[in-house]
């Protein structure tokens, strides 16, 4: 023992290692300190064994327990669907225009219809349900279909202009460019953007008249205010699914719209369109 | 070469009993804060049918926390945060003028530890009988003391486990559960982990714990000044330590002890006899002699037995003391410390008073202008606007209504505005009522509205104010907020 190097400031023997006169202490950890760091690497190997950890080519070793957050997000959803069971059989049940907003089945329609809107619809809508050009915004006052509960459920139910459900709602515009003159659309044009705006024009407003009573007011209606039956937007208001400049009211005219809505009610369950209809509902539009 | 091992066992500490106004002081604390601990989930505090009748409670479940007359939500955490910030501020205080004092009695390491020296002395005597029983070998009376002890322990422990758990359910059904089995997996769990760490810490870790695990000494030794009183020995007037006649005055050495001792017959003795009874009581396993150091938590005991030994000697007390380092230059010049309060009362700590302070009046003044309700309103910005089939323009608010009371109440709800605005609220009436039930946010969806002719529509940005009133108490909230109009 007799070459133990003791540092003179601090009276702690050294580990003899010396690195340009700065002399490493040994001020020894505890041995229960060691003794941990032994245990975590028991526990470390033992948790690779039981627990999915190594990467492998295709996946990872599954671990003797079979532990999956896979499966325990389908066993939480099991769960919480079975949870929710009596809530879910009441709302296929219920009356939905007859619902009130402060029951507490209105209140779960809501939460749940929105979770399913952000899913499933705002691909579409939005997330915010205001729409894009083609696709209707969700929370004015503007309804294609009709903006009672029931007609909302039953546009989601089936769809619109799809090849999938026999009670899809339908309808179809003539593309107007085969069958009137070019002159007949600019007028027609003219005529309908006049409904909404002061007119521009107002002589080939009025001639746009004659065209519009003669070929569009069948769905559209002689006030152009539409139809619900045949989904025939209101040309009348301030609102526009495509657009009511004259480029794209002409587009419009000449080639005609098709938006197709697919029916929802082929892929999500009675429970989940009800919902949704209650939510789209109570977004600000519902009638 | 040889050196010594990179890895040290832990050298065994046996405390020996000490009495003496620390001791006692320390008992006070030790029931205390134990008693708190133990007793506060089993008291009861009236709230009405909706609510707890725990008078604290920290219910995750529902996210609320309950302490006696006062209820706090999520949205209120600035309350908790402000008491961390004063526990931060008074333990900078205390510590800068009392050093490591809250590690030396307030801290659950050191209460339970002093709890369970105190069972293990019960149980297998003091120091050296339990010094003897370390050395012994194994034997049925050996292992019968040990099994009485850990036993014992085992059972703090579990008490220990067992009371935290209760401040976050009703305490007497969690009770009930846990003695029939059917409590929640998380309570057994969270039982099992405190009772382990308590045994475990208490039981063999001690002094460990302090050294190697916890934060708190670095932290601390960096807030101390030469003014911090702090456990320290005079080492002026114990040097040179030694047995034996300590005569200064007399001037006659005593010869024949020195000749004995190998001691040097000249040199005078100091006060201290080296009885070790300072390092025998310590807990930590220290000689405060040494000076300060990282390990000493300030206990304190040491200053008790060495008062009891310069009592019985016939010395004046105080050769282990508190003490301040700028105190000994005069000192060692044999003239009198300065006057406790003067380290006490310095312009740090008066600081850190009037801060600590500050916070406490400004929270209890923000306690006392809460509202029994309360909104918060979100704009929806997704879109920013609506545009109606008659031209005019809508916003959409998520407004978050609060009914802090126990019962269900009509919320009615407004608008002031200095240009026209029209409100609509999502399901509610003609009147513009929500029903908010008892202790519940409602979420509900709020629309403004702007007339195509209203300036509002085509502004781009309107200042407008939401305004919510309890029908039955009538006492309103407002929030401001902003209206988005169409700009082109």
């Amino acid at each position: 023992m007799t070459d133990k190097k003791i540092d003179k400031e601090t009276g702690v023997e050294t580990t003899g290692h010396n690195w340009d006169g700065i002399e490493e202490l040994n001020n020894p950890l505890p041995r229960w300190w060691l003794w941990t760091l032994y245990a975590c690497i028991v526990w470390a190997i033992g948790y690779t064994i039981l627990y999915p950890a190594w990467p492998m080519i295709s996946g990872a070793t599954p671990g003797m327990l079979g532990y999956s957050t896979r499966a325990n997000v389908a066993n939480d959803i099991t769960a919480h669907e079975a949870k929710n069971a009596a809530l879910t059989a009441d709302l296929v049940a219920a009356d939905l225009p007859t619902l009130a907003p402060d029951d507490p089945l209105h209140r779960y329609a809501v939460a749940r219809g929105a979770s399913v809107f952000r899913a499933q619809c705002s691909q579409c809508h939005g997330s915010g349900a205001a729409g894009a050009k083609g696709y209707p915004n969700l929370l004015d006052d503007d309804w294609l279909w009709g903006g009672d509960v029931a007609s909302i459920a039953t546009t989601i139910d089936h769809g619109i202009r799809n090849d999938t459900d026999p009670d899809a709602r339908w309808s179809q515009m003539p593309a107007f460019g085969d069958i009137l003159s070019r002159e007949e659309i600019t007028s027609v044009v003219a005529y309908v953007g006049s409904l909404s705006a002061p007119a521009e024009d107002p002589g080939l407003a009025d001639a746009g008249a004659t065209v519009f009573s003669d070929n569009c007011a069948a769905c559209h209606g002689d006030n152009a205010q539409g139809n619900r039956d045949m989904g025939a937007p209101d040309l009348t208001d301030a609102i526009w699914l495509y657009g009511g400049d004259t480029a794209t009211l002409t587009e419009t005219v000449t080639k005609a719209r098709f938006g197709v809505m697919p029916a929802w009610g082929q892929r999500l369950t009675d429970a989940d369109v009800a919902a949704v209809a209650v939510y789209v509902h109570g977004l600000g539009g519902g009638e | 070469m040889s050196t010594s091992p990179l890895y040290a066992p832990r050298e065994p500490i046996f405390p020996r009993r000490v009495t003496g106004a620390f001791r006692r002081l320390k008992w006070w604390i030790m029931a205390l804060t134990l008693g708190i601990y133990y007793l506060t989930p089993w008291i009861r505090w009236d709230r009405g049918p909706a609510l707890p009748d725990q008078a604290v409670l920290v219910d995750l479940a529902h996210r609320r926390f309950y302490f006696f007359w006062i209820e706090i939500w999520p949205h209120e955490f600035y309350f908790v945060a402000g008491l961390l910030i004063m526990a931060g501020l008074g333990l900078f205080l205390f510590t800068s003028a009392l050093g490591r004092v809250w590690c030396g009695y307030t801290c659950p390491q050191t209460v339970w530890t002093d709890l369970f020296i105190l069972v293990e002395r019960w149980i297998e005597g003091d120091r050296n009988a339990r010094v003897r029983l370390h050395h012994a070998k194994w034997s049925v009376h050996k292992a019968w003391l040990r099994g009485v002890k850990w036993t014992v322990w085992l059972g703090i422990a579990l008490a220990t486990g067992g009371a935290w758990v209760f401040y976050f359910t009703d305490a007497p059904t969690l009770l009930g559960n846990l003695l029939t089995g059917s409590a929640h997996t998380a309570a057994y769990i969270t039982i099992a982990i405190l009772t382990a760490t308590t045994f475990v810490f208490g039981g063999f870790m001690r002094e460990q714990v302090c050294i190697y695990m916890c934060p708190w000494p670095r932290i601390q030794s960096a807030m101390m000044d030469p003014d911090t009183l702090t456990v320290a020995y005079r080492d002026w007037r114990g040097e040179p330590r030694g047995k034996g006649k300590a005569n200064r005055s007399s001037g006659v050495p005593d010869l024949a002890h020195a000749l004995h001792n190998g001691t040097d017959p000249v040199a005078t003795k100091g006060d201290c006899i080296d009885c070790m009874a300072c390092v025998n009581v310590c807990p930590m396993g220290i000689d405060i002699r040494d000076g300060q150091q990282m390990e000493c938590i300030t206990c304190a005991l040491c200053i008790d037995a060495c008062d009891d030994v310069m009592d019985r000697i016939g010395k004046p007390r105080g050769l282990i003391d508190y003490m301040a380092l700028s105190d000994e230059p005069a000192e060692r010049a044999g003239k009198p410390p300065r006057p406790i309060w003067q380290h006490i009362l310095r312009t740090r700590t008066i600081i850190y008073t009037v801060m600590w302070a500050a916070i406490g009046v400004g929270l209890v003044y923000a306690l006392f202008i809460r509202s029994e309700i309360e909104l918060t309103v979100s704009p929806v910005r997704n879109p920013t606007y609506v545009v109606q089939s008659d031209g005019a323009v809508r916003n959409i608010y998520d407004v978050r209504l609060r009914n802090k009371s126990g019962d269900v109440r009509q919320f009615n709800l407004s608008l002031t505005a200095d240009t026209p605005l029209q409100i609509d609220v999502e399901g509610a009436d003609a009147a513009l009522n929500v029903t908010v039930p008892a202790d519940t946010t409602v979420m509900q969806r709020v629309y403004v509205t702007a007339n195509p002719s209203d300036p509002a529509a085509t502004t781009h940005s309107t200042s407008l104010r939401l305004w919510v009133e309890d029908m039955t108490t009538q006492s309103r909230a407002s929030s401001a907020t902003t209206f988005n109009g169409r700009v082109q």
